[in-house]
């Protein structure tokens, strides 16, 4: 006879009252109980030709025993008092056989939560029909061009309980679209995230790509060198996504890997970056895997870098207060913004910021950035999905794939940037358990781009 | 097909539960269909400086089910299904999803025939990894992390990890298979850091050295052995002279020759990149399917092989995720394209007769062509002997960061440590290596090729390539010992 599924509340109470009988009152716990659902349709070809959908519950435990001795383990086992015991001992063992650290963090004991999050229930229960439906319409808007990409719904809720007393729940949605037309060495891309699947106008998305498609046939290479750039959302996407993944994590600063360099004009002006977890549409839990509530953090104010993303460890090890980043991963990676936020300036429209460029290069997208140096923050990647010469301010010609090694930190100096006025939100990975992430960035304008290769040699 | 160690710990449940979910597919109008009840443990641990930082213990168990409508998939998963109607449920519900596919459908589609093989095997794992004692595995990670602590690095970091995979798989043709896989690896990094710089050196790789092998395979890495070593190495990368930029000969060692391997031809030859299935995130290839059997990839050096047979190598199983029981076959012979890694539908697309490379990241996960053991055969000289050879050049060794487009063609790639190579002596240390280069044009320039020597040659595992929508993280292996090229752009800087 197989045990009926707990709710979330009563399986991590379960497992609380577990680890009190087995560990005593020595042992204190982290208990969090999630139930995720994932569906993703996918096209190639304009075709749907991977279509899937997952559902699971899952017990995370952090059992820590003699102050400072801690285990962390997961399980989607979660039918029975017998599976919740095994996890329990299992964890229990692992923890009194590791050293005592002590640089512990301790639990954070009760936190008020600002919301319990923003769900969209329509997007958690949207339909394989739903999701074909809204790859139909963006094959239909390419205009018959060939299409790719994916459309996903997700929804996870959350109860999280401490030793100390902390009871927290939460639910979040998200929805994506993310798709290329295809021409004869030309793709043009566009995608959007929300928490709502009825944010997303998959048509639009279609003809942008279409249209980004259209334009760059018959690309052809420019020489390696220094260009001015323009880059579009998605690219300068990437740019942020490094530098809250490599400069403002704490764990970075803490190791002596970010080449942050707090309360200097290290920026230019233009430059103003949050990590804006607590914002209307966020996509996430309002709490992290610590229990601590998100918030609003500000990283770089008028070109000055200001703030940290941090977890209990580091906040401990820098003096500060956790900012509620933690993650499954933070231990190896560290704390990252899950929702950042580049302010919009007074560059105006993507047109306008290329009619600023006397010689230079429009580049709508990056791909397989790696970091090569990590203290200046030094990538190198590849532009996808479109890159055209710019002269005089117009658009003269697509180019072919370009290759660059750039620091992201220089490329942000001051005097270096002009940021455009209208953002738009692109999906990227950066932490937590939904994803993909919310990036709200605006088109860049940097004046030097270090292009150090194409696709010809 | 034997088993190592015998029979796998499958249970009846769990085929009877996967042939509930394939039947249940079957009746909702699905006119194939396959199941997977897979029960996986992960054991990881770090340790930091001296400490045990992190022990993580996690187990997932629950069924995927796939199911194909006309020329559409579907598939559905759950965790951990309270037998038989929670299989059922989700063996209907991957048949919805096909259904729904079907509303944007592709061309007509068929799949390659794999026989219906009821059967079980298991790796060889001679000392069970979740048998070795935490305090052992600690004592380990912490003492090595402390030698290099000791020799003054700034961080110094290892890990272990291992899993235990059981899956039983049930296809509506009658297959029936059930797998044991072990998996173990283990590796350590330090990091030191200067002025506004941070160097870093592994060993044995910069994630480590993982294989379908026990605990045995992390004694063999003798990690005390080298901690001292590498945390020299790390110190004295601050004050070596950088690689200069320059178009030279080009010496790799056998761990990054594992890399360049894996991103400039695994990818490349994975049939459904071929096909434009992976174009709006993997990427597709430059490989045209119409020179299959004719293009040049290559030097004559160049003969790779997918091979996931190897014993103990990380890409090794007895049936893939499909059923297709693991075959040897040449993707590259003596520089010329002949072979894909392939599944049942794309191979029947392609018009090819052989699948045999589908795999899924657990349960949970659509099996999409992965890479299992893409590897480099061993060549006819020494490293020492490419050295000898090689008047003006660079060694490279241990990746730092890795880059490539999506065709598979434009690369580069950043190594932890490298030596200036002068009239056949190894010279000066040089930091921040790196090389850039365009896939054929590199590999047609391999012209010395290691392996001759004792251990030279490796079968390197990668335990992280990423792949498919939603992510998945496999598990592959390559065969690679020291190489040379002429002619190759290094010294690239930002």
């Amino acid at each position: 006879m197989t045990a009926a599924p707990l709710s979330l509340d009563d399986l991590a109470t379960a497992v609380l009252t577990e680890v009190a009988r087995q560990g005593g009152p020595d042992a204190a716990a982290i208990v969090r109980a999630e139930h995720a659902a994932l569906a993703l349709t996918r096209f190639a070809g304009s075709a749907i030709h991977q279509n899937v959908a997952d559902e699971q519950t899952t017990v995370h435990l952090e059992l820590t025993v003699d102050g400072g001795r801690t285990a962390n383990a997961s399980t989607t086992r979660t039918r029975g008092p017998a599976a919740l015991a095994d996890l329990v001992a299992a964890t229990l063992t692992a923890a009194r056989l590791r050293p005592r650290d002590p640089d512990w963090p301790g639990l954070g004991g009760p936190a008020p939560l600002t919301s319990s999050g923003s769900p969209d229930p329509a997007t958690a229960e949207a339909s394989p029909a739903d999701r074909a439906a809204g790859v139909a319409a963006f094959i239909e808007a390419a205009g018959g061009l060939s299409t790719a990409g994916f459309l996903q719904t997700a929804s996870l809720t959350a109860v999280l309980l401490d030793s100390a007393g902390k009871h927290v729940a939460g639910a979040t949605t998200s929805a994506v679209c993310d798709g290329i037309a295809r021409l004869p060495g030309a793709d043009g891309v566009a995608r959007s995230i929300s928490v709502r699947l009825s944010d997303l106008d998959c048509a639009a998305l279609g003809a942008r790509a279409a249209a980004k498609a259209r334009a760059g046939v018959d690309a052809a290479p420019v020489d390696p060198g220094r260009y001015p750039v323009v880059l579009e959302p998605a690219a300068a996407t990437d740019v942020v996504a490094g530098l809250v993944t490599g400069q403002f994590n704490g764990k970075a600063v803490v190791d002596g890997t970010s080449g942050v360099r707090l309360g200097e004009q290290q920026f230019d002006p233009a430059v103003s970056l949050v990590d804006d977890s607590p914002a209307p549409g966020a996509i996430g839990l309002p709490f992290d895997v610590e229990g601590t509530p998100v918030r609003r953090t500000e990283l770089v104010r008028d070109g000055v870098p200001v703030g940290l993303t941090t977890d209990r460890r580091t906040a401990a090890q820098l003096g500060r207060e956790s900012t509620g980043n933690a993650s499954d991963v933070s231990a190896t990676w560290g704390p990252i913004a899950t929702d950042p936020a580049l302010s919009p300036g007074a560059g105006g429209s993507i047109e306008d910021l290329v009619a600023g460029l006397d010689r230079g290069l429009l580049v709508t997208d990056f791909w397989y950035t790696r970091v090569v140096d990590p203290t200046r923050s030094v990538w190198t990647g590849l532009t996808r999905n479109g890159v055209w010469l710019v002269e005089d301010g117009q658009v003269v010609r697509p180019v072919s794939t370009l290759r660059f090694t750039q620091s992201y930190l220089e490329a942000l100096a001051p005097g270096a940037v002009t940021v455009g006025s209208d953002v738009g939100p692109q999906p990227a990975r950066l932490a937590g358990a939904m994803g993909y992430n919310r990036v709200a960035v605006p088109a860049l304008r940097l004046a030097a781009w270090n292009i150090t290769g194409n696709t010809t040699g | 097909m034997g088993t190592a160690d015998g029979m796998p710990d499958v249970g009846s449940a769990a085929f009877d539960a996967a042939a509930a979910a394939v039947e249940a597919a079957l009746a909702a109008g699905a006119r194939y269909a396959d199941a997977r009840l897979v029960d996986r443990r992960h054991e990881s641990m770090t340790a930091r400086d001296g400490d045990v930082r992190s022990l993580s213990q996690t187990t997932s168990a629950g069924l995927g089910v796939r199911a194909l409508v006309g020329s559409s998939w579907g598939f559905a998963a759950l965790g951990d299904p309270a037998g038989d109607v929670d299989a059922r449920r989700t063996g209907a519900r991957a048949t919805a999803i096909a259904s729904a596919s079907a509303a944007v459908p592709g061309p007509p589609m068929e799949l390659v025939a794999v026989p219906a093989v009821q059967d079980s095997w298991a790796n060889e794992c001679l000392e069970d990894p979740f048998d070795v004692p935490l305090s052992e595995k600690g004592d380990l990670l912490t003492g090595v992390t402390a030698t290099m602590r000791a020799a003054g690095v700034a961080v110094a970091e290892a890990l272990s990890q291992a899993w235990d995979t059981r899956t039983a798989f049930v296809s509506s043709e009658g297959a029936r298979i059930g797998q044991h896989v072990r998996e173990t690896g283990a590796g350590m990094h330090c990091l030191t850091v200067g002025d506004g710089e941070t160097q870093r050196r592994s060993y044995p790789a910069f994630r480590g050295q993982y294989g379908t092998r026990g605990w045995e395979l992390v004694r063999e890495l003798d990690l005390p052995a080298h901690a001292e070593r590498i945390a020299g190495e790390a110190q004295a990368l601050l004050t070596a002279p950088a690689c200069p930029a320059a178009d030279t000969t080009l010496l790799l060692g056998g761990e990054q020759m594992s890399l360049q391997i894996h991103e400039s031809v695994g990818h490349a030859i994975e049939l459904d990149r071929i096909l434009g299935w992976e174009a709006a995130f993997a990427g597709t290839s430059w490989l045209d399917l119409s020179r299959l059997g004719s293009l040049r990839f290559g030097s004559e050096l160049m003969t790779i092989t997918i091979d996931p047979t190897i014993p103990g190598a990380l890409g090794s199983f007895g049936y893939d995720d499909e059923g297709t029981p693991a075959t040897a076959r040449d993707a590259v012979r003596n520089g010329i394209w002949v072979g894909v890694l392939a599944g049942r539908d794309s191979a029947a697309v392609a018009g090819l007769d052989y699948a045999g490379s589908v795999r899924a990241d657990g349960y949970a996960r659509l099996p999409m062509v992965r890479m299992t053991n893409v590897g480099l055969g061993p060549g006819p000289h020494t490293l020492e002997e490419m050295i000898a050879a090689t008047d003006d050049g660079v060694l490279m060794e241990h990746n730092r960061s890795w880059s490539i487009d999506d065709r598979r063609l434009n690369f580069q790639f950043g190594c932890e440590i490298g030596w200036e190579i002068k009239d056949g002596r190894r010279g000066r240390m040089l930091k921040n290596p790196s090389y850039t280069g365009i896939g054929p044009r590199f590999w047609s320039s391999l012209d010395m090729l290691g392996g001759r020597a004792a251990g030279e040659w490796r079968a390197w595992g990668t335990p992280n390539c990423g792949k498919g929508q939603p992510g998945q993280v496999g598990h592959t292996g390559h065969g690679a010992a020291p190489a040379r090229f002429s002619g190759v752009r290094v010294g690239v800087r930002g």
